[in-house]
């Protein structure tokens, strides 16, 4: 690839400079996007398949010429979802890649996303959070170059509660209902516990907490816990090797799998089919059905994997949860960048243009039927106060072969939901000595 | 020829016990300083600082911490992890609750609280050594990360149980920069070196190194075994808590209880066994292995057109080199690189004569 492109640098550089409009810097016409993939340790299958699908659809754009004539190119660099690599990774590939400018980042870890917050916004370049994050970053008046798009934890979680109210008659029969949570020992796990006892005074349910620390491969007390408990609902807040566990100790301690709901994090394929039958009746909340009937989806499969360039090593895989996950994610990011180049023209931009891109990302249904992506991604439209755009989700049901959604998008309670974020975004603010934005003065 | 003691002749005592004795060797290390102070920041990119330097020399000052307890006092250790969060969680809580207070102070008094918890760990040693103590210390490793999750006090009840970094500001000059944040780990890094050093070759460390032969034989010839052990317990302890304060707000800025979890406690080990035990020059070079060897493969890797071997494998062949590199290096020199750089400058004070 650098061979590749090194040459064609030359290449047209000798054109440029014969007619006599050598420009060395913008010799590439290329936007750049750094990668902090992971594809070893108890997370690749989070990361292969995400990483996977954010690439293929990258190809995709450039096989259909790019953003308006501008390539894509990536490089990756493995963080193995550990904090410190991802940082070194993070400061590695900044600087974009012969010559072409860095876009935005998408590490796909809270740990890492956390660690790199105040980096990205002293060297302006946007961090892309997709369904995860930290949420007061939703406040993009503090937090200018931060995006926790479609579904930040709050909205996440008060989704789940809203849905477990639903479905047993409205959210008024939660009183009195137990409910316990199974989280991740990490921050990503612990993020929703405050806005949960919010939630659970607000709504009058008796909720317990359960840690379960990182990797997850061992839950029996916790389950065991559990048992004694007898909660009328478990939501698993999981990720990657906790799943599967979680869902086998819940059927030797002999809870119902169908009273668990799985979150975001813990609603993929690969979540649920190494428990085999254990996984049979598993909700899980998720903002993109799987599947490959899209047309996006199919357009990828022609010119990608077809013709021999996907990056799935397992080809199966294809249409997948984390797959399709990292198609939204390449949507998103491309068409941020292709509002930004509205405004600031067609060309490579930097950090800083892409991010005025995604605050004024605004996908309506047209938009999505354009992109071929209908029913895969949620209508999202963003602002200076408002970095998260959707807060929709539906759930879904493992029938043993695949996920069948069960339910119509379920809101959270956002406007529950937003005085919270706001003050934990003004503390932030006065720790950091930082002076929010005036969202009414932003164009 | 350049390195080589003919003609300098000690006519002081003080000059015979300085801990350079060779000329070549102390304008060496002033040039190195020089270096290190000036010309590091003015050439150094942001990746050479964040990602390269400053994790380097913040795990060589835990290498360091180490070595006094495990390499000079013989006292095995797995908690030194745990001792660099106690450092870490204490500096955040003073600079957060405590108002006024100076950065510096916060971090030497998160080292102080670091060095009494790590005390309080020690007292088994009195009774019990070697491989037993070294599963007691891994109590420390397990209680630590459990308080801190479990009370979320200590996190200023953080959601995800993470804290940043307070303003880097010390005296009215803030450090914040990838530059400033360099300057204040290595001014760190030497003072505490300087000290390091110094006390391996006073009496106390002279004391821990007769512990470490042979407790007994120590006890008989009149050392105090209690003090002996819990100093090294105490003054290791401080060592790590601030490289631990270091690490979360001079290198990542944020850190979790879980970032000093027990495979930090390994590598911290793993950089004293590979660089040294009983050195302090060890390790620099041992930190080195261990934090930069894999920086480099990755970088290296990255230069291989993408393709040509599936990125996952390459990852793992990384792995499989790394590993194979320590085995051949312990079996080249078990006593670590400290011991291969030695044998190197032994050969170049008489070079180019065979001995």
């Amino acid at each position: 690839m650098n061979h590749r492109t090194s040459l064609r640098r030359v290449a047209l550089a000798l054109a440029l400079l014969g007619s006599g409009l050598a420009s060395a810097v913008q010799a590439a016409n290329e936007q750049y996007f750094p990668l902090q993939s992971y594809r070893v340790g108890p997370y690749a299958a989070g990361g292969t398949g995400f990483f996977g699908g954010f690439i293929d659809y990258m190809q995709y754009v450039n096989a259909n010429g790019g953003v308006n004539g501008v390539k894509l190119t990536w490089s990756e660099c493995e963080t193995e979802y550990v904090v410190e690599k991802g940082v070194e990774c993070y400061e590695r590939l900044k600087g974009g890649l012969n010559g072409a400018p860095a876009a935005a980042t998408n590490p796909l870890s809270v740990g890492i996303a956390y660690a790199t917050l105040e980096r990205s916004t002293a060297d302006k370049l946007p961090l892309i959070t997709i369904n995860h994050g930290r949420t007061d970053s939703t406040d993009g008046s503090v937090f200018p170059y931060v995006f926790p798009l479609q579904l930040n934890p709050y909205s996440e979680v008060s989704a789940i509660v809203n849905y477990i109210g639903q479905r047993d008659g409205g959210i008024a029969t939660l009183k009195g209902k137990k409910i316990a949570v199974l989280y991740h020992g990490s921050p990503y796990g612990k993020e929703t516990n405050s806005v949960l006892e919010t939630l659970a005074k607000n709504y009058g349910f008796e909720l317990t907490t359960l840690e379960v620390p990182h990797p997850g491969n061992e839950q029996q007390s916790q389950w065991l816990n559990i048992r004694r408990l007898k909660p009328d609902w478990v939501i698993l807040r999981g990720w990657g090797v906790m799943n599967p566990v979680a869902l086998k100790s819940a059927q030797k301690v002999g809870y119902p799998v169908d009273h668990i709901i799985g979150n975001i994090w813990s609603n993929s394929e690969e979540d649920v089919i190494p428990a085999g039958a254990a996984a049979k009746g598993f909700i899980s909340i998720t903002t993109h059905p799987s599947g490959t009937d899209f047309p996006v989806l199919k357009g990828i499969q022609k010119d990608v994997p077809d013709k021999g360039q996907g990056n799935l090593a397992d080809a199966k895989r294809f249409g997948t949860v984390y797959y399709n996950l990292g198609v939204v994610n390449g949507i998103l990011n491309v068409e941020a960048l292709r509002i930004a180049q509205a405004k600031f023209g067609e060309k490579p931009l930097t950090g800083e243009q892409v991010r005025w891109g995604f605050e004024h990302l605004d996908l309506d249904d047209a938009r999505l039927q354009a992109l071929g992506a209908k029913g895969l991604v949620q209508p999202l439209k963003l602002s200076c106060a408002d970095h998260e755009g959707g807060g929709a989700v539906r759930f879904q049901q493992w029938d043993g072969q695949r996920w069948n959604l069960i339910s119509d998008w379920v809101q959270a309670d956002r406007g529950l939901l937003r005085p919270i974020i706001e003050a934990s975004a003004a503390q932030y603010a006065k720790e950091k000595g930082i002076t929010p934005r005036d969202c009414s003065k932003e164009q | 020829m350049l390195y080589q003691e003919a003609g300098q002749l000690a006519r002081r005592y003080a000059a015979e016990r300085r801990i350079f004795r060779l000329r070549q060797d102390r304008i060496g290390l002033l040039l190195l300083l020089v270096f290190a102070f000036v010309g590091v920041p003015w050439l150094g990119n942001d990746y050479w600082f964040s990602a390269i330097l400053i994790p380097f020399m913040v795990l060589s000052l835990a290498g360091l911490g180490l070595n006094l307890l495990t390499g000079f006092a013989g006292q095995l250790s797995l908690g030194s992890a745990a001792f660099m969060a106690v450092g870490a969680f204490a500096a955040y809580n003073l600079q957060l609750r405590v108002a006024g207070m100076p950065l510096l102070l916060s971090f030497a008094l998160g080292g102080v609280i670091a060095g009494l918890v790590a005390l309080v760990f020690g007292l088994p040693s009195l009774r019990i050594k070697g491989f037993y103590l070294l599963v007691s210390t891994l109590a420390a490793q397990f209680v630590v990360e459990w308080v801190l999750t479990r009370f979320s006090w200590f996190t200023n009840d953080n959601a995800s149980g993470v804290i940043t970094s307070p303003p880097l500001i010390i005296a009215g000059v803030d450090f914040s920069s990838p530059q400033g944040r360099y300057l204040l780990t290595l001014g760190l890094l030497v003072l505490l070196f300087w000290l390091g050093k110094n006390l391996v070759r006073s009496e106390l460390g002279r004391n821990w190194m007769a512990v470490r032969d042979m407790d007994t034989a120590a006890a008989v010839i009149g050392i105090r075994l209690l003090k002996a052990k819990l100093l090294a317990f105490a003054i290791s302890g401080f060592y790590l808590g601030i490289a631990g304060s270091l690490w979360a707000f001079a290198y990542l800025g944020t850190v979790e209880p879980h970032g000093f979890d027990l495979s930090r406690s390994f590598q911290v080990l793993f950089i004293i066994i590979i660089g040294g035990l009983g050195s302090v020059l060890g390790n620099f070079l041992g930190a080195a292995f261990i934090v930069l060897f894999p920086i480099l493969l990755g970088n290296l890797s990255a230069l291989l057109p993408v393709g040509v071997i599936d990125s996952g494998q390459l990852e793992n062949l990384q792995k499989v080199l790394f590993g194979a590199l320590i085995i051949v290096f312990l079996i080249k020199e078990p006593e670590g690189l400290a011991r291969l750089w030695q044998r190197f400058r032994l050969r170049l004070r008489v070079w180019p004569l065979r001995y």
